[in-house]
C-alpha cells in the first residue's frame, strides 16, 4: 500500500500551520506502517489534545480523540480488552508529560504492549504558545515573557527510569532515522517510547528567533548526535538522538493471561 | 442452602448484579467506601477470563473503561466522592462519544476528603451536574440488596440501550451493609447487549446516526469499520465540526435521548401511598428508615406514605407530581442539604408544602430523627 | 539493480503551504517557490531521485514518481 492509503484524504490539506513538524511525524510514522505492510484494522490510534493530537483525525485507522493527557488510560483499556490490537499514541509534550505525566509514567512501569510517540515541540501550540514542561530553563513563551524559570525534563531518561522497555529519541529532521525507530517500535513487544523532536516555527521558533521551518530542522541537525558519539564528548551539550533501551521484560497483557490462569485452576 | 442465597454486603451484591449483567471489564482504584468492589472483581473476573485493570487514579480508570467499551465489552468503575470528582471530565466524554459504561459512587461525607467512612447523599448533584456543559445524565440508587442487585442489572441495560454511562449512586450504608441476597437465575432479569451494527464491510457506516428509534448500532474497535471518536462536538462520522447546524443537533439529541424517555427510565417504589394524605419522599439507606417511620405511623392509624425514587436523574418529576399531588405535606428525607428537595419542588404543584427531614452529620438518619421532623411539620399547622 | 529514474515530481498544490523545506534541504536545488508561494520543480533534470522532500514534507504534498531504468526494454 501506498501512504496514501493510510491516510483520510478528504481532510487534506491538513489543519497544522505551515512547516509544523507534526506533519513530518504523521509522514515518517505512515512509512513506518507501511514497511510493516499492516491492515488498517488492526491499528488503533489513541490521541489527547493538542496540535499533536489532531494526528489521529487524519490517518485511516480505529482512532479515539481522547481528553488532554489521558490517551495512554483510554489506550490501555483498549490494548487489555483486544490484546491482538496494535496501539498507536501519538502526544504532545505538555499532553503526555505534563496533564498526562502520571499516565506516562505508569504506562512505561507496566510494560504494556503500546507505543508512545510524543511529537515534542517544547510548547503548547494550540492554546498560542505557551511553555511546556519540555520548554526548558531560560527559553520564551506566552506565559513566560521574562523567560522560563522551569526545568525541563529529559523525556529519555524519564522514560527509562520508568521502565519503558523500549526508548528512542530523533528529530524531524531526520526522518529516515524516524521511520526506522518508529517501526522498531511498533514491533517492540512491551511498551515504546519515541520522542521525536518536532518545530513548532510559529510559536517555539518564533518567541525564540530560531527562525522558521527550515531554520528549525537545521538547528536540530546542529544540536543533536547520535548516541556515545565523538561529537558527543566534546560537546556535552549536545542532544543524544539513537535507541537508548531496548529489551525484552513480560509484558502487561501476557501477564495477565497468567493472572487469568491462576484463577481458573484455582477454581476447580 | 442453595447456592444462589447469599448473605453479603451491599459492595458484594453490586459485584454480583455486574456479572449477572455480563460485565467483564473493571478498572478501578482503592477508595473507601467502595473499595471492596474492586477487590471482589480481583477475585472474580480472572475466574471468567475477565479482566480487572487498577488504574494510577480513577480519571485513568474511567478512561480505561471507556476505551474497553470501544472493543465491545461491558464495563465498570467503582468509586467514591474524591474520586468521583476526578472522573468528572471523563465522564463528559462517555456522554458525548455516546459510550456505553457504569459508574458506582458508594457515597461517602464531603466535601473534598470529609468523612471517608461514614454515610452522605451528598454526591445526587455532583452526578447531575459534575461534568461541565450542558448534559443529560442517568443516576440509580436503592435501599437494599435485592433492589441494588436489579437497579445495577438496569444500569447495564440503560447503558447499552441509550449508549450513555450510567451513575449507580449507592452509599456507605448499603455497601457496607450486609443481608441477604437471592442471586436472580439467569434470565430472570432480562438483558440488553449491545447493538452492533448490521452494516457490512465497504458499506459506509455512520457510527452517530441514530436509527429511526434513536439507538446507534456500534461496531466494535478491531473490526471492520474504522471511524473516529472524539469528545468534540463532531458529524455523523464521528469527525470534529463546529457547524452550529450539527452542534445544536448533537447536543439536542444527547439530552433528548435521556430525557424524552424518563418514563422508561423512571424506577420508583410505592409504600401506602394510594390512601396517603402525608408523603414521605426518600431513596438510598434513608428511605428504609424513612419506610420504618411509615410503617409504625401506619400501625397507629396514620396515613403516612412513602415513595422511594430509585432513578434520581432524569428526574421523574411526573410521577414525583403525581404522588405529590392533594397531600397535605410531602417531606423530603435525604442525607444532605436538600438537593432531592429541590428537585422535587420544582416538579410538584405545591413548592410551599415540600419539608426536608435530613441528617449531614455521617450518621444514618433515623426513625426518630424523621418522627421528630413530621412533628415539626406538623406543629406548623401543615 | 536498476536505478530509479526521475518520472514526474508530483506536488498536491493545495497540500502544499509553502513551508520551503522541501527546497532548503534538496541537495541539488532542484524546487522552488512559485509566486503562489507553492513548492514546484524548477530544474527536475537535476534531481537525483533521493526523495527528501517527499520523506520530509510536513504536508505529504510531494510524490517523486520514478520509472526503472531499462524497464521499457524488456
Amino acid at each position: 500500500m501506498a501512504i496514501k492509503d493510510y491516510i483520510r484524504e478528504r481532510f487534506f490539506p491538513h489543519m497544522w500551520c505551515p512547516g509544523c513538524g507534526h506533519g513530518m511525524v504523521l509522514n515518517g510514522l505512515l512509512r513506518a506502517i507501511e514497511t510493516l505492510g499492516m491492515s488498517k484494522n488492526e491499528i488503533v490510534m489513541v490521541s489527547g489534545i493538542g496540535c499533536s493530537s489532531r494526528i489521529s483525525g487524519y490517518v485511516d485507522f480505529h482512532t479515539l480523540h481522547t481528553i488532554h493527557g489521558r490517551a495512554l488510560a483510554f489506550a490501555t483499556g483498549v490494548k487489555m480488552s483486544r490484546p491482538e490490537l496494535n496501539l498507536i499514541v501519538p502526544m504532545g509534550d505538555g499532553d503526555a508529560l505534563s496533564i498526562g505525566g502520571n499516565h506516562f509514567i505508569h504506562a512505561c512501569r507496566r510494560n504494556i504492549a503500546m507505543t508512545a510517540i510524543v511529537m515534542n515541540n517544547r510548547i503548547y501550540g494550540m492554546t498560542g504558545g505557551q511553555f511546556s514542561p519540555l520548554t526548558g530553563y531560560g527559553a520564551m513563551a506566552t506565559t513566560a515573557p521574562y523567560r522560563n524559570i522551569d526545568h525541563g525534563f529529559d523525556i529519555v531518561q524519564l522514560a527509562m527510569a520508568a521502565g519503558a522497555t523500549y526508548v528512542a529519541r530523533t528529530t524531524t529532521y531526520h526522518v529516515k532515522q524516524m521511520t526506522e525507530i518508529l517501526r522498531d517500535a511498533i514491533i517492540h513487544e512491551g511498551f515504546s517510547v519515541v520522542e521525536i523532536m518536532s518545530q513548532c516555527p510559529t510559536y517555539f521558533g518564533r518567541k525564540n528567533k530560531i527562525g522558521d521551518a527550515p531554520e528549525m530542522l537545521e538547528w536540530f541537525k546542529n544540536t543533536t548526535t547520535p548516541i556515545g558519539s565523538k561529537a558527543k564528548q566534546e560537546d556535552p551539550s549536545l542532544i543524544e538522538r539513537g535507541v537508548f533501551v531496548q529489551k525484552e521484560l513480560p509484558e502487561y497483557c501476557s501477564e495477565y493471561a497468567k493472572v487469568v490462569e491462576r484463577a481458573m485452576k484455582g477454581r476447580s | 442452602m442453595s447456592d444462589n442465597v447469599k448473605f453479603l454486603q451491599g459492595n458484594e451484591a453490586c459485584v454480583e448484579a455486574a456479572l449477572y449483567s455480563g460485565m467483564d471489564f473493571f478498572a478501578g482504584y482503592p477508595i473507601t467506601p467502595s473499595t471492596e468492589i474492586a477487590e471482589q472483581m480481583a477475585i472474580r473476573l480472572p475466574r471468567i477470563g475477565g479482566t480487572y485493570l487498577q488504574m494510577e487514579d480513577e480519571i485513568a480508570s474511567l478512561c480505561a473503561i471507556i476505551g474497553a467499551s470501544l472493543t465491545g465489552h461491558k464495563v465498570m468503575t467503582a468509586t467514591s466522592g474524591p474520586g468521583f470528582s476526578l472522573m468528572q471530565e471523563a465522564l463528559g466524554y462517555a456522554v458525548m462519544a455516546e459510550i456505553p459504561c457504569v459508574i458506582v459512587n458508594v457515597q461517602r461525607g464531603g466535601p473534598s476528603t470529609g468523612n471517608p467512612t461514614h454515610v452522605s447523599q451528598g454526591d445526587v448533584n455532583q452526578a447531575r451536574w459534575g461534568t461541565h456543559g450542558d448534559h443529560a445524565i442517568v443516576a440509580l440508587t436503592a435501599s437494599n440488596h435485592e433492589d441494588l442487585f436489579r437497579v445495577t442489572v438496569e444500569g447495564f441495560n440503560i447503558a447499552e440501550t441509550y449508549r450513555t454511562p450510567v451513575i449507580l449512586l449507592f452509599d456507605e450504608v448499603v455497601g457496607h451493609m450486609r443481608e441477604k441476597l437471592v442471586i436472580p437465575n439467569p434470565g430472570e432479569i432480562p438483558l440488553v447487549e449491545r447493538l452492533k451494527t448490521s452494516v457490512k464491510e465497504g458499506i459506509d457506516y455512520h457510527p452517530y446516526l441514530p436509527r429511526e428509534d434513536g439507538r446507534l448500532p456500534m461496531s466494535d474497535f478491531g473490526a471492520v469499520h474504522r471511524y473516529n471518536v472524539t469528545g468534540l462536538f463532531h458529524d455523523m462520522w464521528g469527525f470534529p465540526t463546529d457547524n452550529p447546524k450539527i452542534v445544536h443537533g448533537l447536543l439536542r439529541h444527547l439530552v433528548d435521548k435521556i430525557d424524552n424517555n424518563a418514563h422508561k427510565i423512571a424506577m420508583y417504589k410505592d409504600f401506602y401511598v394510594d390512601d396517603a394524605d402525608r408523603l414521605l419522599i426518600s431513596y438510598g439507606s434513608a428511605a428504609r428508615s424513612a419506610l420504618h417511620v411509615v410503617e409504625n405511623r401506619r400501625s397507629r392509624g396514620e396515613r403516612l406514605g412513602l415513595l422511594e425514587l430509585q432513578t434520581l436523574w432524569p428526574f421523574p418529576a411526573q410521577i414525583v407530581r403525581e404522588r405529590a399531588r392533594g397531600m397535605q405535606s410531602v417531606t423530603v428525607v435525604e442525607m444532605n442539604k436538600g438537593q432531592v428537595l429541590e428537585a422535587v419542588k420544582s416538579a410538584v404543584d405545591k413548592p410551599d408544602r415540600v419539608f426536608l427531614a435530613n441528617r449531614t452529620d455521617g450518621v444514618l438518619i433515623t426513625p426518630t430523627d424523621i418522627r421528630n421532623f413530621l412533628r415539626v411539620i406538623k406543629g406548623k399547622g401543615i | 539493480m536498476a536505478k530509479p529514474k526521475l518520472k514526474a515530481h508530483r506536488i498536491a498544490r493545495d497540500w502544499c503551504k509553502g513551508c520551503g523545506i522541501c527546497i532548503e534541504f534538496c541537495p541539488k536545488k532542484v524546487l522552488e517557490l512559485d509566486t503562489e508561494a507553492k513548492a514546484v520543480a524548477a530544474r527536475p533534470e537535476d534531481c537525483i531521485v533521493c526523495k527528501l522532500c517527499e520523506l520530509r514534507c510536513p504536508d505529504l504534498a510531494i510524490e517523486i514518481e520514478t520509472e526503472r531504468e531499462g524497464a521499457n526494454h524488456e
